[in-house]
């Protein structure tokens, strides 16, 4: 599996050839604070890079999920619905959000992890 | 990711904001540090539902030395505290503290207070403001401070701890326990915890049994972390600002700037209690007198949503009539597990019991209106007699 990319929009993607898990960074979840719900979409559903597919609502706010790449939604981890609170312990494990089936490339405005870093030091 | 309605603001970490004495120990602790009116706090140590279930079922620690600490005193004191509040601070006796109203003119409320009255004469008060509203409080008291009434902001020099849950009088290493045992509701004494003089107040903002502690700002890190050691191995947590909030709310505890403003009147925040017309004069009694003769056109009522659907402030609220107001506290509430919220409506449009609707995140969920407070915790009310 090649390493972990990141978005500016704070998701975060690994592609094991066409399958493309999706979910959002620790450093989303540490501003977030306690998540609550997750509003999801169904599997099937084809999304656009950087189109809306769900919300992630915490004790503090309410934000908008972005798929950081375009293709058909494969999973959702079904866990969320009762355990939200594992987007907080485990966002890069258990916390996984979707699955895609990759349309096309992996977008090339990804970050790596230092890159990423960079950038959420930046933002604070 | 973007945050669409973030309330209290991503962290905003600058130089210019405001930190209390604590500051190191909150960082230490795990602290995600955010921006609250100015002031860098603590929004959680380790997650909100831990430190919020530990205010409910043990007891947290929570630092609000934020906000403002107001001494009065003087030749004149008494009557003007009496003429600036909404309640009767005339039958307030030493080492009692009192909540009110300061209002303007025209009867919105410029801020909710707590007024302790000291034994140091009949002119001897210690008030309490909101952190955000502190330097407005001052220029108003003064403005209206007749000569020889003093006042004096005491913030920096004295801090505030709040302990707070059912079993905070237990785990209060307090030297004479028997002391605070006999602390009424809403009353206060000197004392010692962990060796140093501390003012100890049964009072607080999470509905639970508890104390506020007044402790000069040198020596509150020695409390802070006196409370924490002898109180931890019995699952009291140093609680943050998303604990405070969710614990005042399910008391259904009124948040300034929130629930209420300088554009609401007292009886339209369900605070009529606190207004003493009977009292004498004092500023806004004129109009707050036609208010209660008229009847307020708005009142706070409470909701309940379905998990997943946590109404924000601002949200309209909706009738089977129509529109009806709009939502100025909503969380999720990990006690009772599902959402709550406050809604300042139109009087009589929505009943305990009824179905209303509530716009959350663009559609209107379904929400049942509710009796007030959402939960009643441990703290003694002011009717019920100090165990002996």
């Amino acid at each position: 599996m090649a390493g972990r990319l990141y978005t500016k929009t704070h998701e975060w993607l690994t592609a094991d050839g066409k399958t493309v898990t999706v979910g959002i960074t620790d450093f989303a979840q540490a501003q977030l604070g306690d998540v609550v719900f997750l509003e999801l979409p169904n599997p099937g559903r084809k999304l656009e890079a950087g189109e809306s597919f769900g919300v992630v609502e915490s004790v503090k706010a309410a934000s908008d999920l972005y798929s950081p790449v375009s293709g058909r939604v494969s999973a959702v981890n079904d866990k969320l619905a009762g355990k939200p609170e594992l987007i907080n312990s485990d966002p890069y494990g258990d916390g996984w959000i979707l699955k895609l089936e990759l349309a096309g490339e992996l977008p090339k405005d990804t970050l790596d992890e230092a890159a990423y870093k960079q950038f959420t030091e930046s933002q604070a | 990711m973007t945050w669409t309605t973030t309330k209290t603001g991503a962290p905003n970490l600058t130089a210019s904001l405001a930190r209390t004495p604590l500051y190191d120990r909150h960082v230490a602790l795990g602290g995600r540090m955010v921006d609250f009116g100015g002031w860098e706090l603590p929004q959680q140590y380790t997650s909100i539902r831990d430190e919020h279930l530990a205010v409910r079922k043990v007891a947290g620690l929570f630092d609000i030395s934020h906000m403002g600490r107001v001494v009065v005193k003087g030749s004149g004191a008494a009557g003007f505290v009496q003429g600036l509040v909404t309640n009767d601070v005339s039958k307030l006796e030493p080492h009692r503290a009192l909540y009110a109203l300061m209002c303007r003119e025209d009867g919105g409320v410029l801020d909710d207070l707590v007024i302790y009255r000291g034994a140091d004469g009949p002119d001897d008060f210690l008030i309490v403001v909101n952190a955000s509203n502190r330097l407005k409080d001052l220029e108003w008291m003064r403005a209206h401070a007749p000569s020889g009434t003093e006042i004096e902001d005491r913030s920096q020099e004295l801090s505030l701890l709040a302990f707070q849950g059912p079993r905070a009088q237990e785990l209060l290493p307090s030297t004479a326990e028997s002391e605070v045992e006999s602390i009424p509701y809403f009353g206060f004494r000197d004392g010692e915890v962990a060796g140093t003089k501390v003012v100890i107040s049964r009072t607080g903002y999470t509905g639970e049994d508890g104390f506020e502690l007044f402790i000069d700002s040198k020596e509150v890190g020695t409390v802070w972390d006196a409370i924490l050691e002898h109180a931890s191995p019995d699952g009291a947590l140093p609680a943050g600002l998303g604990a405070r909030d969710a614990t005042r709310l399910e008391a259904a505890l009124r948040l300034y700037g929130n629930d209420m403003d300088e554009t609401v009147n007292p009886y339209e925040a369900g605070l009529g209690w606190t207004v003493k017309l009977a009292k004498g004069d004092f500023i806004g009694r004129r109009a707050l007198a036609l208010v209660k003769e008229e009847g307020p056109k708005r009142t706070l009522v409470g909701l309940k949503t379905a998990p997943g659907d946590i109404a924000r402030h601002g949200a309209t609220v909706f009738s089977q009539e129509g529109q009806v107001g709009a939502v100025t506290s909503g969380t999720h509430s990990f006690f009772l597990g599902h959402p709550i919220a406050l809604a300042m409506v139109e009087v009589a449009s929505l009943r305990v019991g009824e179905a209303a609707r509530v716009d959350v995140r663009g559609r209107e969920a379904s929400a049942e209106v509710v009796q007030l407070p959402f939960y009643r915790g441990s703290a003694r009310s002011a009717a019920a007699p100090v165990k002996s």
